[in-house]
């Protein structure tokens, strides 16, 4: 075999680990509709396949048809409904699996030629109404083909390969960590796209933004990533894997060495407390945060069902989730963040807006959607029965909202008595402060709710206005910026002026640099990826709170990012030197 | 009313109808007709310039983008074609209800 030289590509490390492993280009956005002939014994698997994407494909229109009806108007839900009826079409289906076992083609192949038949018809159509119904067969034709690949993608994934992609959808992100996928590499997307935080949660090594990795991998070529550094390396010499073992033992020595914290408080060395939660999106989680020595939940994102279901999950269904996730963090609590869906945590591909961040998501949805809002009010409510659960509500911008989900909290209970259910009278609810005009007024809310949060991702890109998803411009997206830092001590002083906690669960929660800072902030508690847990909590015993408070000041009079950071850097390395910063 | 056919087999039904509602055969009209032409065993189809399409089928009714006006050649074939011909072409002259 011919050596081939090593490659290394520079990305963003978005999540810690080293794997070596084989290629898997995923190219998902391009729908392949190859002709392939297939033998004949596999037809009914083929005939299989069809069914279950059009099956998928139905239930994802009804789930998009549900949540956006309202919305979208009626005109563009009917034609959400003239596809499900077209799914439904059993002439249609008929001739394709007809042509299927006839012809012994793909189905992707097929779908695509039977419903092109149609589609060019309608285009030939003088009449713009027609050529529009054109877009929707092609909507609904896609999505059967896409659902085809689906299943395909699922059989042919090889488990231990690193999937390489343009970019992944939190969707594809949870589907290929279900196929035990090694590493994730993409070639857009920055270090806080839902992708990258969804990919640590998992605890799966992922480098981003690595611009065209897609381009310079090919299938099955091997890979070293170092979701450390942010490196990819293709065709590793003997001697880089070398490097990297090594690397990958002193990392591991490291982390056993954070594990004895484990049963430790996170206490400074002149006594003040802090509280260390999780960040955590799975049950799956759960067992793993436990380990690492975690406080309870800090959020606990409730997405995470939703966008595993094909459909809207049930009270039922999320009610049984819940449970089970404050039965196992049980003595500690769990905050639950209600459905936070927009923004780049959109599920469905089918309702696009020109500026998601500042359109429909969050809160803003779920005040339109009061019976989806219900639902998951009442699953939250019965949860509270059996462990401590908070509420927190995303998205709020002003106190309308509060006073509006407060409301529907009231009848949710009202729901709940009148059918004699238990749950916990005290419930605590509070808001995540993560848009700007909520921080200004962080002061009228304390006073309204029981707890704020500090949602710094979206928080920091709404105050800076930049995308953190756009890596043209992703380098503006600073934590440190001044102006992050004395909304942060604003938010801070104005909780603690009406008694109440504040705490923060966004990226710079878990950032150690930032750690010493949001400490001498007041910060009352972090809520953190589970995987930097013992870290911080390695920092925070390492110091004394009067330290952290000297620190804060210094840095509150610090006029760029540039020197807060390096400043911040400093004092970390002189205070607990053996952490391993990269 | 009818076309020519041999004694063994089911006698088509043939007849020309016209589109009377505003909207023409958009996808409401297009479903309720899929939907009632379903019902009957006997094979429905609609020729509109020329093309045929199978009348139990959405996707094809949809196809045919009939406006107002448009003139339709239905055919039916099968054990209950009379039944089947009455009530469809019953839908066309009641306009889908929506004139």
């Amino acid at each position: 075999m011919e050596t081939k030289n090593e490659i290394i590509l520079h990305g963003i490390a978005a999540s810690p680990g080293i794997v070596m492993g084989k290629a898997y280009i995923f190219t998902k956005n391009i729908p392949r509709i190859d002709e392939k002939t297939i033998a004949h014994k596999d037809v009914p698997l083929e005939l299989e396949r069809l069914e279950h994407a059009v099956e998928r494909s139905e239930k994802e229109l009804q789930k998009i048809l549900q949540l956006t009806e309202q919305k979208i108007g009626s005109a563009k839900a009917k034609i959400f409904e003239a596809q499900i009826m077209i799914l439904a079409d059993a002439v249609l289906f008929d001739s394709i699996k007809k042509r299927i076992q006839k012809e012994l083609k793909n189905a992707e192949w097929i779908v695509h030629k039977e419903i092109s038949k149609y589609q060019q018809l309608m285009l030939k159509s003088p009449d713009d109404y027609m050529r529009e119904r054109a877009h929707d067969v092609e909507d609904v034709k896609n999505r059967i083909i896409r659902n085809i690949q689906q299943e395909r993608l699922i059989s042919r994934f090889d488990n231990n390969s690193i999937v390489i992609s343009e970019i992944l959808t939190p969707a594809d992100t949870v589907l290929f960590s279900r196929n035990d996928v090694l590493a994730y590499a993409t070639d857009m997307g920055g270090i806080t796209s839902h992708a990258a935080l969804l990919s640590r949660s998992l605890k799966i090594p992922s480098v981003v933004g690595l611009k065209e990795a897609t381009k310079q991998i090919q299938p099955g070529d091997v890979v070293l990533l170092d979701g450390y550094t942010g490196t990819v390396i293709v065709h590793p010499t003997r001697e880089t894997v070398k490097r990297c073992n090594q690397r990958k033992r002193e990392h591991r020595k490291f982390e056993i060495k954070l594990g004895e914290l484990r049963d430790l408080e996170a206490t400074t060395m002149d006594g003040k407390v802090v509280q260390l939660s999780s960040n955590v999106e799975f049950l799956e989680e759960v067992n793993y945060i436990n380990r690492q020595g975690t406080h309870g939940i800090g959020l606990y994102r409730t997405e995470g069902l939703f966008l595993r279901s094909d459909d809207y999950p049930s009270e039922e269904k999320q009610f049984a989730e819940y449970k089970a996730i404050v039965e196992k963090t049980k003595p500690y609590k769990v905050v639950m963040r209600v459905l936070d869906i927009g923004g780049d945590k959109v599920v469905s591909y089918d309702h696009e807006e020109e500026n998601p961040f500042l359109g429909w998501r969050g809160i803003r949805i779920l005040l339109d959607k009061t019976d989806v809002f219900l639902t998951q009010l009442r699953a939250i409510l019965r949860a509270s029965a059996y462990g401590e659960v908070w509420i927190m509500l995303p998205m709020i911008s002003g106190m309308k909202e509060i006073r509006r989900t407060k409301e529907l909290i009231e009848q949710a209970k009202n729901d709940l008595r009148g059918k004699n259910i238990r749950f916990d009278e005290q419930i605590k609810v509070g808001v995540m402060i993560e848009v700007p005009s909520a921080a200004v007024i962080a002061g009228d809310i304390a006073q309204e709710v029981d707890f704020l949060s500090i949602g710094t991702n979206d928080l920091i890109q709404y105050l800076i206005a930049v995308d953190r998803g756009n890596e043209n411009v992703s380098s503006l997206y600073q934590e440190f910026h001044p102006a992050v830092i004395k909304t942060i001590r604003h938010i801070i002083k104005e909780g603690h002026q009406h008694n109440k906690p504040v705490s923060m669960c966004g990226e710079m929660a878990g950032d150690p640099v930032a750690t010493l800072l949001l400490l001498g902030l007041g910060l009352d508690e972090f809520s953190v990826v589970p995987l930097i847990l013992p870290e911080i909590k390695k920092i925070i015993r390492s110091v004394t709170f009067k330290e952290a408070e000297e620190i804060a000041n210094r840095v509150l009079e610090m006029k760029t990012e540039e020197d807060i950071e390096e400043f911040l850097k400093v004092n970390l390395h002189t205070m607990v030197p053996e952490l391993l910063l990269e | 009313m009818r076309g020519a056919g041999s004694v063994n087999n089911f006698i088509m039904i043939e007849k020309e109808v016209t589109i009377k509602n505003r909207a023409g055969l958009h996808t409401r009209p297009a479903a309720v007709l899929v939907k009632l032409a379903a019902k009957f065993q006997s094979e429905f189809f609609i020729i509109k310039d020329g093309f045929e399409i199978n009348g139990k089928s959405i996707i094809g009714v949809m196809t045919l983008a009939a406006e107002q006006g448009s003139t339709l050649h239905l055919k039916f074939e099968g054990p209950d074609e009379e039944t089947a011909a009455k009530e469809v072409i019953g839908l066309f002259e009641r306009g889908f209800d929506e004139v």
